[in-house]
């Protein structure tokens, strides 16, 4: 066992901050961040139409006049309107999958890269990452959040980068063995990908020199935590985020393993019944509702992130004030995470109008035959899309493949079946189904 | 200089940026710079990189001996098959807790070649980088589409960070996705972007087919490079698209991209000779060439600590142009890569060598069947298809046996690689043998537009 | 000239073939002849029967996804060679072929072979010109029933 690791270790004094210091820093910096989104448009009008402005934010309570911040607000204001600074003033756009062939765009200052790398290089202390560490990291770079947030924090922490990025099993296997990194970052499912081609290739996955690991970007349990530590010879941390909030940072493990911590004095938390947006009660599930505190480009009022988990407030032994969340346990919407891409329904919905015209009956299935998703898309062929020959069918069939995986970034099995063979329910069609969630609750 | 009539968007934009100082550094001044730090980086080569010590021995000579630039003619070449033989980390010169970047690029085998930056050398990269998007008019202002991959291929994170350390909004959207990578061009307003230029051909015959006119878009630069093209490839691209399209030079030995690029004159690559030394020389005798004669470029890295290159002999034929440039640059230029001196070739910006490709074909079929390389350009995109002839030993009359075995090659060669190509089966003595060595590769692709 | 084929849309499932097949039998119609494509993903089966119009509202009562295509068929001697002379002729005339499958009957010592071509017209011309026969639709029912 990696001796760091096991070693309470704290990258920034805040995250020690008692619970009255850390709330007067919240409170001071609510203020100054209703005052920043007052000039975008979006906000001026929502506060308007809640009748609330900066002023009257005199308490951490009064987070609760202001008004929530959706996804489909995010789409209406593609692509900039939601920044809070002058354009020239942003040094990087992210995005993330949108509901439809639009991504959600996040911008970020200068001085937002910093804070992101800052609040990376937190959990990653505090997860055993030291300075000399040599970290792989099989994280997809691009617009996506994860490889860049992961990256910039552990330059941060003065450990080493292999951005080895994601796809090729065996370069990443072989780079593993012979480059000897400390630390792998990645999905958890990835993870257990490694380990599996590995043992079939006869590389004896614990043979590497690998001590720790960071995963993210998708729901795993318990039971993959252990199998991952078993197979792979390493103590696996996990960690939470989102693009609109920041990225990966918004919360990670402690040494102690039980819960993420959140960065609250960055990210000011709600946990409250998706239904009547009322607050729950520790250990209650409800809908994660965050408010960027110190975000410049693109500060977020009350986002709801549809992610379902539950709070706990009790001290840590780790020392940490943030509060702790637990896994997310699901979503209060039908965005699926696929080998950590988010993808939403409707995403194929638009591919198959764009190939087709009109969109057919179709079906997701996703399952974790192995240890990678993999996700088939079933279309009803119809009378108009037939023809006698191979090669139209052939090439009709791709080119769906290819608008989905266009659209979100995820390949996609497509299979052409006869007509009506999908089940139709009464009124909303079926359009999801996912054999992975029976073995996650399982 | 542009042939066109009307006046490109970017043309006679570029104004003096203060990044680019050290460009103008007056000609002794620059000479002085490079000698004392030539001076240092062979002496901690040799302290430090076994190899470099115990080639310089044998040729009898110590870093006290260089009294002059000319004087680096004393010292041993370095060649790609050294960073092979000494791989992972034989050629680092930093302990391993100073590095805090590695990255990768293709090896003449199934091995990869690693290469290493520390701190100050990732400080040093962004510099040139930002040197270099500066030499071709790009500042804070501007909204940078980075389409090179990002990973341990050298051109998405090298861009990437020249781009933020000039102040500009940098898009990391990395390759692929064409219709994506249009919709953000428009939807953002981008002004600048990075690809490789077949790859920016394949963007314009999009756009066209999507109904999009990239000369009525904001965008107004492009930096390309990782492969070798034209002045008619540019002529193309400048006339279709309206931008400025400039020629970036680097390689992952050195440095990445940021050892050359072209300055608005477009008349050949500007060196940062400040921090690489320049030699030009036969590929045959290694004897150094005057100016103006085409040979191999060489280069030795001044100012690079993790992993100093003495020598390296990059295999690629240029010459340096003698002229001062009319930009006022004092850093010296090189004429644009046409050909290489070794059978590698460049696909999709990915550096191949035949050798990689047998590497593959070997560890499946256990011999080395008969194979060609083909190489195409479709819609601006490089196709590479290896054809491989099928044995009688592996031959079935059951299609799933043949399916097998095109999908076990496609993996390997994949994954050896780094890149998808076309794997095709065929029959038994269909691929021309020539006398002597066979023509592994076949590369028809048209780079003139 | 032209004969005219029935396509079926086959998913990859076991016994997905016997549904047009189970139908066509049940409405007493009998198959001339047929042949089956099929991919890892998906299969096509092309049929020709005497009463088409009937046979296409049998199998779209069963649920079947098709489409209705003009093919032409053609006598082929039946001797080493026979086919090789006809295929010389269609690529002479640059005809792309699309597919071809045969009769099980014979007529004399002549095979008998359906092709589908893209330029269906300028196929049936040029074969014509070069002393091919081929065959409409009446003579084949007439020729299977005998």
């Amino acid at each position: 066992m990696p001796a760091a690791a096991l070693e309470n270790h704290v990258w920034d004094a805040h995250e020690l901050l008692s619970r009255e210091e850390l709330q007067a820093l919240q409170l001071k910096r609510l203020r100054e961040c209703v005052e920043r989104v007052s000039n975008v448009p979006f906000y001026k009008k929502a506060f308007a139409a809640a009748g609330v402005s900066a002023k009257q934010i005199r308490s951490l309570d009064d987070l609760r006049r202001l008004p929530f911040t959706t996804k489909q607000d995010l789409r209406e204001n593609y692509p900039f309107g939601f920044l809070a600074v002058p354009r020239e003033e942003i040094a990087r756009i992210h995005g993330s999958s949108g509901t439809t062939g639009k991504p959600t765009i996040v911008a970020y200052t200068r001085h937002d890269l910093e804070t992101w790398a800052n609040l990376c290089a937190r959990f990653l202390v505090a997860g055993g990452v030291r300075p000399g560490h040599l970290v792989h990291v099989a994280f997809g770079y691009g617009l996506f959040t994860g490889g860049f947030g992961l990256h910039a924090g552990i330059e941060k922490v003065g450990a080493a980068v292999i951005p080895a990025a994601s796809g090729n099993t065996p370069r990443h296997i072989m780079l593993l063995h012979d480059l000897e990194p400390d630390v792998l970052v990645c999905t958890p499912s990835y993870a257990l990908n490694i380990a599996e081609v590995a043992e079939q290739e006869g590389v004896d996955p614990r043979s590497f020199k690998l001590c720790l690991g960071h995963f993210g970007a998708e729901p795993w349990t318990e039971d993959m935590r252990r199998e991952i530590e078993t197979r792979l010879g390493i103590l696996a941390f996990d960690n939470y985020g989102l693009s609109e909030v920041i990225g990966p940072g918004v919360s990670g493990e402690c040494m102690y393993r039980c819960g993420m911590h959140i960065q609250e004095d960055h990210f000011l938390v709600e946990c409250l019944d998706p239904e009547t947006l009322e607050p729950v009660a520790d250990g209650e599930r409800g809908e994660l509702v965050f408010t960027t505190l110190t975000k410049e480009a693109m500060p977020l009022i009350r986002y709801r992130t549809r992610d379902i988990a539950s709070l706990n407030h009790a001290p840590c032994p780790c020392g940490r004030s943030g509060v702790r969340m637990s896994r997310v346990v699901g979503r209060t919407d039908d965005m699926l995470i696929i080998r950590g891409v988010n993808v939403f329904p409707s995403q194929i919905e638009e591919a198959l109008l764009r190939v087709e015209g009109t969109a057919p009956q179709y079906v997701i299935e996703i399952d974790r035959p192995g240890t990678l998703d993999e996700a088939i898309v079933r279309v009803e062929i119809r009378p108009q899309d037939f023809s006698d020959k191979m090669s139209q069918m052939q090439a009709l069939r791709e080119r769906i493949q290819h608008e989905i995986a266009s659209i979100t970034g995820v390949r996609m099995h497509v299979e052409l079946v006869d007509p009506m063979t999908l089940e139709r329910s009464v009124g909303k069609a079926k359009r999801v189904i996912d054999h992975r969630k029976e073995k996650l609750q399982g | 200089m542009a042939s066109s009539t009307a006046p490109l968007k970017g043309e006679g934009s570029v104004t003096f940026n203060p990044v680019s100082a050290l460009d103008y550094l007056p000609e002794r001044k620059l000479r002085e710079l490079q000698l004392a730090r030539l001076q240092s980086i062979v002496a901690r080569a040799y302290e430090r990189v076994p190899l470099y010590k115990e080639r310089m021995n044998k040729k009898g000579v110590e870093p006290k001996d260089i009294h002059s630039l000319s004087d680096v003619q004393l010292l041993p070449f370095t060649e790609k098959v050294d960073l092979r033989d000494t791989y992972p980390f034989g050629l680092f010169a930093s302990p391993m807790r100073e590095v805090v970047r590695l990255h990768a690029s293709s090896g003449t085998t199934g091995k990869p070649i690693v290469v290493a930056y520390n701190q100050e050398d990732l400080r040093v990269w962004s510099s040139v980088m930002a040197r270099s998007f500066a030499a071709c008019g790009v500042d804070a202002g501007d909204i940078v589409q980075n389409a090179y991959g990002y990973g341990l291929f050298t051109g998405g994170l090298g861009a990437h960070y020249g781009a933020e350390a000039i102040g500009a909004t940098v898009i990391p959207i990395s390759g692929g996705n064409t219709d994506r990578q249009i919709m953000v061009m428009k939807d953002f307003g981008v002004t600048v972007i990075c690809c490789t230029p077949s790859y920016f051909l394949h963007i314009m015959e999009r756009a066209q087919e999507l109904g999009i006119d990239l000369k009525s878009l904001p965008l107004r630069v492009g930096v390309f490079g990782a492969e070798p093209w034209t002045e008619q490839m540019r002529r193309h691209i400048q006339e279709h698209s309206g931008i400025r399209a400039y020629d970036i030079y680097g390689l992952s030995e050195i440095i990445g991209p940021g050892v050359g690029i072209e300055c608005e004159e477009q008349a050949g690559l500007h060196i940062f000779e400040d921090h690489f030394l320049l030699e030009i020389v036969d590929p045959q005798t290694g004897e150094v060439l005057p100016d103006g004669e085409e040979g191999e470029l060489v280069l030795t890295t001044l100012s690079k600590l993790a992993m100093p290159m003495i020598r390296y002999r990059t295999h690629d034929i240029t010459a340096i142009i003698p002229e001062p440039c009319a930009c006022g640059r004092t850093i010296r230029r090189i004429r644009r890569i046409g050909r290489r001196s070794d059978d590698m070739f460049i696909i999709r910006g990915v550096n191949v060598y035949p050798s990689q490709v047998e590497a593959a074909l070997l560890q499946v079929e256990g011999t080395l069947p008969h194979y060609q390389i083909v190489l195409t350009r479709e819609h601006g995109l490089d196709q590479m298809e290896v054809q491989v002839e099928v044995t009688p030993e592996v031959f079935s009359d059951k299609v799933g046996a043949l399916e097998a075995l095109h999908k076990k090659l496609s993996s390997a060669i994949e994954h050896t690689i780094g890149l998808h190509v076309k794997v095709r089966l065929v029959e038994p003595h269909s691929i021309k043998r020539s006398e002597g060595k066979a023509k592994r590769v076949i590369d028809q692709r048209d780079l003139t537009h | 000239m032209k004969t005219k084929q029935i396509s079926v849309f086959l998913e990859n499932r076991p016994g997905q073939l016997s549904i047009p097949c189970r139908a066509l039998a049940e409405a007493g119609i009998n198959i001339l002849t047929l042949s089956l494509a099929d991919t890892q993903q998906f299969g096509i089966l092309r049929l020709i029967v005497k009463d088409w119009q009937k046979a296409v509202q049998v199998l779209k009562d069963a649920g079947c996804v098709l489409n209705v295509t003009d093919v032409i068929a053609i006598e082929v001697p039946d001797r080493p060679g026979g086919m090789a002379t006809i295929l010389e002729v269609l690529e002479r005339a640059q005809l792309n072929i699309e597919y071809m499958y045969a009769f099980t009957f014979r007529r004399g010592d002549k095979a008998v072979v359906v092709f589908r071509f893209d330029e269906l017209d300028k196929a049936i011309e040029v074969l014509q010109t070069n002393g091919i026969n081929v065959v409409g639709s009446v003579e084949l029912y007439d020729m299977y029933e005998n």
